[in-house]
Order: structure tokens, then C-alpha cells, then sequence
């Protein structure tokens, strides 16, 4: 985990308790209901958007780490609700395309 | 068992607490997992599409032995046409949905190939109602089982 975060220059907001954070497969989008559509879990989220909906969504999805690229801050609310539903939430100033590219150079697949 | 949740139009922030709260509640019933996701991101689109599209509205979910039967009624605008809304991107959601990366038009589509019957009724001007229900045991088995019964 702390590999991952450094190679996409992340900053951990917060970090889960449970998981044990071993991840291999990742999808990203700005669309919450195309992440709803998934049927894969405990996949890494990469997305541009930086709102509560995107944990909430996680948290339906059973995501346990989300990345939030494009430099974007996440607001108070959105990290405590990531405590709450315990999830891991990465801040990176990357684009999607370079988070992305990065995170799949060093191993972590596709899920289609 | 039942349960009753009430829903808030518009307000993005409590746009969970239904689903949230009946996915603990599925966890601590042991109930299979890939049966609680299906259930509970059928039941948060219909959940969003409340706060999104409605004015306020109630979910009352019953649990019994072999199926979940969740019902959303809301008062809102209605829809006109559910065939259309049902289509894959279709959406009237507005600007700021949208911007909190909602508005795909996917959320009924997705709602059902999530839920294993999901039926639809609307009146414009009053309010539309949407019930999920999921099994409990797949039909495969429920079918195996009372072929062996026989
Ligand atoms: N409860 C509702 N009350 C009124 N209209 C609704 C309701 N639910 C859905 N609709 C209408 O049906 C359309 C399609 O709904 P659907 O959930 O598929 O997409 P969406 O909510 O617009 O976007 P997404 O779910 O992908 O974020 C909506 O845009 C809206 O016009
Ligand atoms: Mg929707």
C-alpha cells in the first residue's frame, strides 16, 4: 500500500483498519453507476471526483480504496466518511490517465 | 422481519442511510455476500434516484426466509414513460446531480440485472414505486431442490 501511494506521489487521508490491503485489480471512472455495475469487490477506485458520493458508492460496492486523482482535495466530510465506513482514501495530484498508466505498469490488472 | 426507512429528496448527504443500514443488517444475518451487494446497490440506485428525481419518500423492506422484497414509494414528478426510462442513458437528471458523477442513466438498468424481479409503477405528478426483490436461495437451487422433493 505504501508502494502504490508513493508511485502515484499519494497521500494517504486516511487508511483502513480491516483489509488487509493487498490489491490486484483496479477500475476507474467519474461515473458512479458504472462503478454500481461492477460486479467485482475489494477492487482499488481511481476517479476525478472528490465528493461524499464516491465513498457512499464505494461503500455499496464493497471497494475498500479509493484514489482520487486530477489534484483534487477531498473535503472533511468525505474523508470521515471514509473512517466510517473504513476505507482507504488517496489523494494523488495525477491525472487519471498517469494514475492509471503508473498503477498498471506496476502490476495491478484491469478487471475487463 | 421489517424494517421502514424514510428518504429526504435533494439531500445528497443522507443518500445512503436505507442501504447502509439494511447491508449491516444482511451482514449480521449472515445472509451470502455477492446476495447483499446485489441487493444493496439495487436499493442504493433507487435510493439516489429518490433524492435525486423525488421530493421525499419511504423504503420499507421485509426479510423472510427465502427472499428480500424491498418497497420504494416516493411522492415526486412521476415518470412518463418507465419503457424510456429504462433504456440505458436515458436521464433528466439536472446539472448539479450530475456533477456528483450521477446521471449516467444507468441506475434503473442497473437496478435490474442487480435484482432478480424489479417492477415499476409511476403516476405523473404523484409519485412512482419501485420494488426489488432478491432470493435468497437462487432459483437453480430452489428449482434442484424441488426436483429432488419429487
Ligand atoms: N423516483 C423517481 N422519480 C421520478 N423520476 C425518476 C425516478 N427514478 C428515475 N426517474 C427518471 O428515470 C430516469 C432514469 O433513471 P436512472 O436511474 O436510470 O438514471 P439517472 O438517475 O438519471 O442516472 P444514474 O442513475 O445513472 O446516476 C431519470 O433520469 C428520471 O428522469
Ligand atoms: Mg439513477
Amino acid at each position: 500500500m505504501q508502494y502504490m501511494c508513493d508511485i502515484i506521489a499519494g497521500k494517504i487521508l486516511t487508511a483502513s483498519e480491516s483489509e488487509s490491503q493487498f490489491i490486484s485489480k483496479a477500475f476507474a471512472s467519474d461515473l458512479m453507476s458504472d462503478v454500481l455495475m461492477l460486479d467485482s469487490g475489494h477492487i482499488l477506485l481511481i476517479t476525478g471526483l472528490s465528493n461524499p458520493q464516491v465513498i457512499r458508492t464505494a461503500e455499496m460496492s464493497d471497494i475498500k480504496t479509493v484514489v482520487v486523482g486530477r489534484n483534487k482535495k477531498c473535503s472533511s466530510e468525505m474523508i470521515n466518511l471514509a473512517k466510517e465506513c473504513d476505507i482507504t482514501l488517496i489523494e494523488s495530484p495525477y491525472s487519471i490517465f498517469k494514475i492509471s498508466g503508473v498503477l498498471y505498469e506496476s502490476g495491478i490488472n484491469p478487471i475487463f | 422481519m421489517n424494517v421502514k426507512f424514510d428518504i429526504e429528496g435533494g439531500n445528497f448527504s443522507s443518500a445512503r442511510l436505507a442501504s447502509s443500514g439494511v447491508k449491516k443488517m444482511l451482514k449480521q444475518l449472515n445472509i451470502n455476500i455477492q446476495t447483499i451487494k446485489r441487493l444493496v446497490v439495487a436499493m442504493y440506485e433507487a435510493e439516489v434516484n429518490i433524492v435525486a428525481h423525488a421530493y421525499h419518500g419511504e423504503v420499507n423492506v421485509n426479510i423472510s426466509q427465502d427472499q428480500i422484497k424491498v418497497v420504494f414509494q416516493d411522492h415526486g414528478p412521476g415518470i412518463k414513460d418507465i419503457e424510456l426510462a429504462m433504456q440505458e442513458g436515458f436521464s433528466t437528471a439536472s446539472e448539479q446531480v450530475r456533477e456528483m458523477g450521477f446521471g449516467a442513466g444507468m441506475g434503473l438498468p442497473n437496478m435490474k440485472s442487480h435484482a432478480d424481479t424489479l417492477n415499476i409503477t409511476s403516476e405523473v405528478g404523484k409519485g412512482t414505486r419501485v420494488e426489488i426483490v432478491c432470493y435468497l436461495k437462487s432459483k437453480q437451487s430452489c428449482l434442484q431442490h424441488l426436483f429432488t422433493m419429487h
